[in-house]
């Protein structure tokens, strides 16, 4: 595993940061997320280095948007940068989001190994966020959005969404 | 290096990934199935995202272009560098699966090796880009075989598109002098070293699939030049068709 550096966020900012969220899975902020690498204030000015989590995640225009409106509302001036390196990890979503996701009803990532092993369909690992089952199969290898594989849940019939390891 | 070798170079790998993002997006639904049709936008979304990346750097370097739009909208059909692989008609769900295989499993390596270029910019959007790529021919890898040993009928239409499409694998890995300088300038990747590595991939899956490569192929090539098969001024076209109707039209 690489190290990555802690982002670096001043905690007068976290309160509002908490409030802005992923459009596409609400119950997660941005801070649960992970894709705040920076959030400091320089002479007044808000700096952001928001980092996307799929190239082409069509959130991060909303999310910019997003963290904009809500430090303006704050009359704060904000600037946002998209920064792509290093690369958003799903080891960067928190606990605390990853058990939010969770009671959302999207399985959490698996670690990378176990993850192939699920897609290849070799092994079922994936546990359904219905039932807790883990007799569950791969649907598709694309869900819903371009961070979700499709599942559904042997036990229960749930269909439901897995949030892919991203390493 | 000089500017516009860079700025060339950016395009040569960009275009390849805006103009197959553009096939795959002609398919949203049209896909066989929901789940396929569901996957390969998918893939063309994250192709389109990493377009956005390069040409925003483009952007940056060009006299002419001022934003990523402008690289897009505005360029002529001999301004794109884009390879004639990813050009081709998706003229049944064989040959879309064949094409993306076949581009797939190239630019997984060139991603793979464009990490460690020296351009800062070049490397992140590698780095990032690498993670979606190798999904990408999993899936892609997956049909292949599936296809291959599936029926009598669906193994006849894959090896349709392989027959079809081999003639364009080659100039993958045609250097251009664009490609020489940015080699030399520590920034390109060589794709002749790509070239063993790739056809004996290729012919490992396509072999578990039941499938055979073409015996003494005809290579074509001219995308990297500029000049296109017959298809890409329909691509273009379609792609274009707002900005060139009302110039500087916005959401």
């Amino acid at each position: 595993m690489t190290l990555i550096q802690e982002p670096k966020i001043e905690s007068q900012l976290r309160d509002t940061l908490q409030t802005v969220s992923d459009p596409e899975i609400p119950v997660l902020s941005v801070l649960d997320l992970g894709v705040i690498r920076e959030a400091i204030e320089e002479d007044g000015v808000v700096k952001i280095k928001l980092t996307p989590t799929y190239s082409g995640c069509p959130a991060m225009d909303v999310i910019g948007d997003d963290l904009r409106k809500a430090f303006t509302a704050k009359g704060k001036i904000v600037e946002v940068d998209l920064v792509l390196s290093p690369a958003w990890s799903t080891d960067w979503i928190s606990e605390e989001g990853l058990k939010k996701m969770e009671a959302y009803g999207i399985a959490r990532p698996l670690s990378e190994t176990k993850d192939k092993d699920a897609l290849l369909g070799n092994q079922k690992l994936v546990k359904c966020p219905q039932c807790e089952s883990t007799h569950t199969h791969l649907v598709s290898q694309f869900g819903s959005t371009a961070c979700k594989a499709l599942f559904k849940c042997d036990d229960c019939q749930e269909p439901f969404d897995y949030f892919k390891c991203l390493k | 290096m000089e500017k516009t070798t860079l700025y060339n170079y950016i395009l040569g790998i960009a275009d390849n990934n805006l103009i197959l993002g553009q096939r795959l997006g002609e398919l949203c639904g049209h896909g066989p199935n929901l789940e396929t049709d569901i996957a390969l936008t998918n893939i063309a979304l994250d192709l389109f995202g990493q377009t956005r990346s390069y040409y925003q750097y483009a952007a940056k370097l060009s006299a002419i272009y001022k934003t990523e739009d402008d690289v897009a909208y505005l360029r002529k059909e001999r301004e794109y560098k884009n390879v004639l692989l990813v050009e081709q008609p998706n003229t049944h769900f064989g040959f879309v699966i064949a094409r993306q295989y076949l581009f797939d499993v190239f630019n997984y390596l060139f991603v793979e090796k464009l990490q460690h270029s020296k351009d800062e910019t070049l490397s992140a959007i590698a780095k990032k880009a690498i993670k979606e790529v190798s999904y990408h021919k999993r899936f892609s890898g997956d049909w292949v075989k599936r296809l291959g040993v599936g029926t009598e009928e669906s193994n006849q239409k894959m090896q349709e598109a392989i027959d079809g499409l081999w003639q364009y694998t080659n100039e993958l890995f045609e250097m251009t002098e664009v490609d020489d300088l940015s080699v030399r300038g520590g920034i390109g990747v060589n794709l002749s070293e790509l070239k063993e590595t790739y056809f004996k991939e290729v012919a490992e899956v396509l072999k578990e699939a039941t499938l055979t490569i073409p015996e003494n192929p005809y290579f074509q090539k001219g995308g990297k030049q500029g000049i296109h098969t017959e298809h890409m001024g329909y691509i273009l076209a379609d792609l274009q068709y707002i900005q060139r109707t009302y110039p500087n039209m916005t959401w």
